[in-house]
């Protein structure tokens, strides 16, 4: 099986590898997979609190050259959505992004897992924090 | 000298046939074309002639008293899959139950399963955190049903070596018949079916710098005679064993190559040996939390197979297979998508499965591959543990066991 360019570009050059300081305002994180499946990937997402808007997000990923792909790339998308946006991203783009073999499918699904984890885990902790901003705007 | 690229490291999967193997099978290409059961004319009696001396030399290989016990296969699943069918066709009166290993290859396994599908009992015995099975286990499993032990004689996935004389021993002492599929140890290390008590062997061309397509299969004549029922049918070719036409170039490179390996193999070993422990300490030294699977010292020489956790062993693959071929136990890497059975038997975290990593030397490997493949992994792993979220919170001192995973 070989891998898609794209797949080795994300592999070889990922984007936005890393983790948010633990005290860094409006960020929710996603930790989905198990040690025993052979797939983890952490997804943290950093949020404007006021507008809503996805400012930076980083990943870390156990998993196969797919796997790391498909999270580098959630990352990329990520960022400049909304949090509405961001809910819309489903595993099947990926799948065609990478174009990735019906093996790795489940690999996108993590990914899309991630992402909604990410944006739940920021809900509970950032919401109110927005609902109240949004108060304040309006 | 330079590195050629791709380097190749993955020699239990297969090996590249040794250029005097290949010079010795040309001619029965081109020239010595005939059918070897062409009993009638030169071209037939030719052919006869080299599959003969063909025999000679993989029975030296392996200790066998006499060429007549060297029946010539398709290669190992088909040597499998004729000793274990044949003996249990052949002895089914006598018994129904089979002694096996956990960490047999596929093809043992899945001829097991068969077989049980058909009214056998098989018991699947485990082995030890280091991939060895305890003879006294394998003794408990026998019953007076029992007419066939099999037991792989060195490991393709760890290199770990069974006690195979022992077993030899146990094996007459019960008057079990003892088949062994030795298709990683032959050429490699020492095998002696006469000291060990070997009643059949399966053996194959591609994994000692023979060609792919051709392998044996050894069934004892005597003390005591073994017989098998055949698969094949058709002509009655290999003594009523196995019909078909056998593959004489093949066979004649698989001789040459067994004649080859018998003469070198104390110095090779020794040499392969050498390059494998220089690797593993290159690695071990350089990376923390990379743990030798199998035995440490009763291993195949050319064998090494190291779980780097944190860190999941296609991507590692990936981060090196432009350059370096290699294989790894994780479910990534396999069709079905399952971790390695033989590093999960071990006993070791089914994480430590999907990490592991098997370097495979053979007879073309130089100090400089292994320079760089050894000092070219740590970098990717490296690498892959500033990614690896596992990593992260194992540095901060978080126990993994302690997280409820929410797995898909």
């Amino acid at each position: 099986m070989a891998y898609s360019e794209k797949v080795i570009d994300h592999y070889s050059n990922p984007r936005n590898v890393g983790s948010f300081a633990k005290e860094t305002p409006g960020v929710g994180t996603g930790l989905v997979g198990a040690p025993e499946c052979g797939d983890v990937m952490k997804l943290q997402i950093k949020v404007n609190v006021e507008t809503g808007v996805i400012e930076d997000a980083k990943f870390k990923t156990f998993g196969c050259g797919s796997a790391i792909a498909s999270s580098s790339l959630a990352t990329e998308w990520l960022k400049g959505r909304t949090v509405d946006e961001a809910a819309k991203i489903k595993n099947t783009d990926i799948v065609n992004e990478l174009k990735l073999p019906p093996v790795k499918i489940h690999c996108s699904v993590l990914a899309e897992d991630a992402i909604k984890a990410a944006l739940q885990d920021y809900k509970e902790k950032w919401s109110r924090a927005e609902a109240t901003a949004a108060t304040d705007a309006s | 000298m330079a590195l050629k690229f791709p380097i190749f490291m993955d020699s239990q999967s297969t090996t590249p046939v040794d250029p005097r193997v290949l010079e010795a099978m040309i001619p029965y290409f081109t020239e010595k074309f005939g059918h070897p059961a062409s009993r009638n004319h030169p071209f037939g009696w030719e052919a006869e002639g080299a599959l003969d001396t063909a025999r000679q030399q993989v029975a030296a290989l392996i200790g066998a008293r006499d060429p007549k016990e060297v029946v010539f296969t398709s290669g190992g699943t088909e040597s499998i899959n004729l000793a274990l069918k044949g003996a249990a066709e052949m002895y089914r009166e006598k018994g129904t139950q089979i002694v096996t290993t956990a960490i047999e290859q596929r093809a043992g396994l899945d001829v097991c399963k068969r077989l049980e599908r058909q009214g056998f009992e098989v018991t699947y015995v485990p082995v030890g955190p280091d991939g060895i099975v305890d003879v006294e286990a394998l003794r408990a499993a026998i019953t007076p049903k029992t007419i066939l032990i099999s037991v792989m004689f060195a490991n393709n996935e760890i290199g770990s070596i069974q006690p195979m004389a022992e077993i030899g021993k146990l094996a007459k002492e019960k008057g079990i018949v003892f088949h062994t599929d030795a298709t990683q140890a032959a050429g490699k290390i020492p095998v002696d079916v006469e000291a060990m008590g070997i009643d059949l062997l399966s053996a194959t061309g591609h994994l000692l710098y023979a060609p792919k397509g051709v392998g044996a299969l050894y069934v004892r004549r005597k003390n005591p005679r073994v017989r098998i029922a055949p698969m094949m049918d058709g002509g009655g070719h290999e003594r009523g064993m196995r019909s078909g036409t056998v593959p004489v170039p093949l066979a004649v490179g698989f001789g040459q190559a067994a004649e080859i390996a018998r003469e070198v193999m104390a110095d090779e070993s020794r040499r392969l040996a050498g390059l494998r422990d220089r690797l593993q300490d290159l690695i071990l030294s350089k990376v923390d939390e990379a743990y030798l699977n199998g035995h440490p010292v009763k291993r195949l020489p050319h064998n090494l197979n190291i779980s780097f956790a944190y860190v999941e062993g296609e991507s590692v693959l990936m981060g090196l297979n432009k350059d370096v071929a290699l294989s790894s136990g994780s479910a990534c890497t396999s069709a079905t998508l399952e971790p390695s059975y033989v590093i999960s038997a071990l006993g070791v975290d089914s994480e430590l499965a999907h990490s592991s990593i098997r370097f495979g030397l053979h007879r073309f490997t130089t100090e400089e591959e292994i320079d760089y493949v050894g000092t070219h992994t740590v970098e990717v792993v490296h690498r892959l543990r500033e990614m690896s979220p596992l990593y992260e919170l194992a540095k901060e001192g978080v126990d993994l066991k302690s997280i409820n995973w929410k797995a898909e």
